[in-house]
């Protein structure tokens, strides 16, 4: 159920809403399909692929077997892509932001978007519930709306193609996509960005990319934050970085402290230069 | 728990097929998941008894094949298996390798009558 306006919300659906607007819109995974990608695409292609087909011992009497060969996530890549092809043609640079919850993804984007003022910022957030982070955000003046998941535990193609509909970005601004605090999920979801940030806090333990390595090995950067803090914990910087490493040897680091300023220009010139090389 | 929205995207592309294939009954659907596709199969299994509910293949057996990861060491050259993405080739220790395997998620075939 909606603990928004008390409607039913079955199948799993979504809602994505504005700060400062009392409505907000529902949405259900599956059916719906008004963006037309229907996927009839008729797999019946009934030759042998060759590989082992394991002989269907147990074949039925009358039974056959169809051959179906599809991608379980290709529904979400396709709409993935969509959403890079529409982002692409705008000229606009998109970054999904990933990390457990907590790390500082929100604090992160609010600097930036504050500090580079002469970019224009569009943010979706995403969480399960509250409008806490668009209001954060909306607060800094750049245009928001909020994805609440429900029971989801990550953003997919879906609502972010849904969510760029209402936020109507304009050509050659940034989009920052908040993802659910989750290091786990978020990591097989396209969603069309532009580049993959992960973000680790040194509260969390070096260890992180190798208990989730599914997230290091997809990401383009890594922002080890809070490095203020550093004096009181036991964070290995370099350690972190060589598990991500051996994961991802393309990875990229910065060092980062909100409190502190450490990395700030570091991460906004690497923005910039993304928004350069698209 | 994202194998939840996996089952679902599994249940909707064997509707899908099933619906153009004219048939009247799924008997059953198998699936590929690599070890290192990120979906616990344990976890995909549980997801897909309540994914299935009130939809063509409810009754249907589901076979899920857990694919073994291979890859290729790009120092010496042959193909081993790996057990995670922290594995070396079991022949020079070499961290430097391909995963060629294991990485599948995805509706194999399903049999029909």
């Amino acid at each position: 159920m909606c603990d928004t306006c008390g409607c039913e919300d079955p199948n799993g659906g979504f809602t994505i809403s504005k700060p400062g607007e009392n409505t907000h819109q529902h949405y259900s995974h599956g059916h719906g399909d008004e963006h037309g990608h229907s996927h009839d695409h008729s797999h019946g292609h009934h030759h042998d692929h060759g590989h082992d087909h394991h002989h269907h011992e147990h074949a039925h009497p009358g039974s056959r077997t169809i051959s179906i060969e599809q991608d379980v996530l290709q529904k979400n890549n396709l709409l993935a892509e969509r959403n890079r092809g529409y982002i692409e043609g705008k000229d606009i640079i998109a970054f999904n932001l990933v990390s457990s919850p907590g790390s500082g993804k929100t604090t992160i984007l609010e600097k930036t978007i504050i500090e580079l003022s002469d970019k224009k910022f569009y943010v979706i957030e995403g969480d399960q519930q509250t409008m806490n982070d668009a209001n954060r955000i909306d607060a800094t003046g750049a245009s928001v709306v909020q994805v609440n998941t429900g029971s989801g535990c990550h953003l997919d193609a879906e609502m972010v193609y849904n969510a760029l509909k209402k936020l109507n970005p304009e050509s050659g601004s940034v989009l920052m996509i908040e993802n659910v605090g989750n290091l786990v999920c978020p990591a097989m979801f396209d969603l069309g960005e532009s580049k993959r940030i992960v973000i680790i806090s040194v509260t969390e333990g070096d260890d992180k990319p190798m208990k989730y390595p599914y997230m290091f090995e997809s990401s383009d950067l890594c922002i080890i934050n809070k490095t203020d803090l550093l004096p009181y914990v036991d964070f290995d910087v370099e350690k972190c970085r060589e598990y991500a490493k051996h994961l991802n040897p393309n990875l990229e680091f910065i060092k980062f402290s909100a409190k502190t300023g450490e990395g700030m220009n570091e991460w906004f010139e690497w923005c910039i230069l993304q928004n350069k090389q698209d | 728990m994202h194998e939840f929205s996996v089952a679902q995207n599994i249940v909707e592309i064997v509707t899908g097929s099933f619906r153009n294939s004219g048939a009247k009954k799924i008997v059953s659907v198998e699936i590929d998941v690599g070890t290192l596709s990120g979906v616990i199969i344990d976890a995909l299994e549980f997801a897909m008894n309540s994914a299935k509910k009130e939809s063509p293949i409810e009754n249907a057996i589901v076979k899920i094949n857990d694919i073994q990861a291979k890859a290729k060491c790009n120092e010496c050259k042959k193909e081993f298996e790996l057990s995670d993405f922290f594995s070396i080739c079991t022949y020079c220790s070499s961290t430097n390798f391909e995963i060629i395997k294991g990485k599948e998620l995805k509706v194999k075939s399903i049999e029909v009558e």
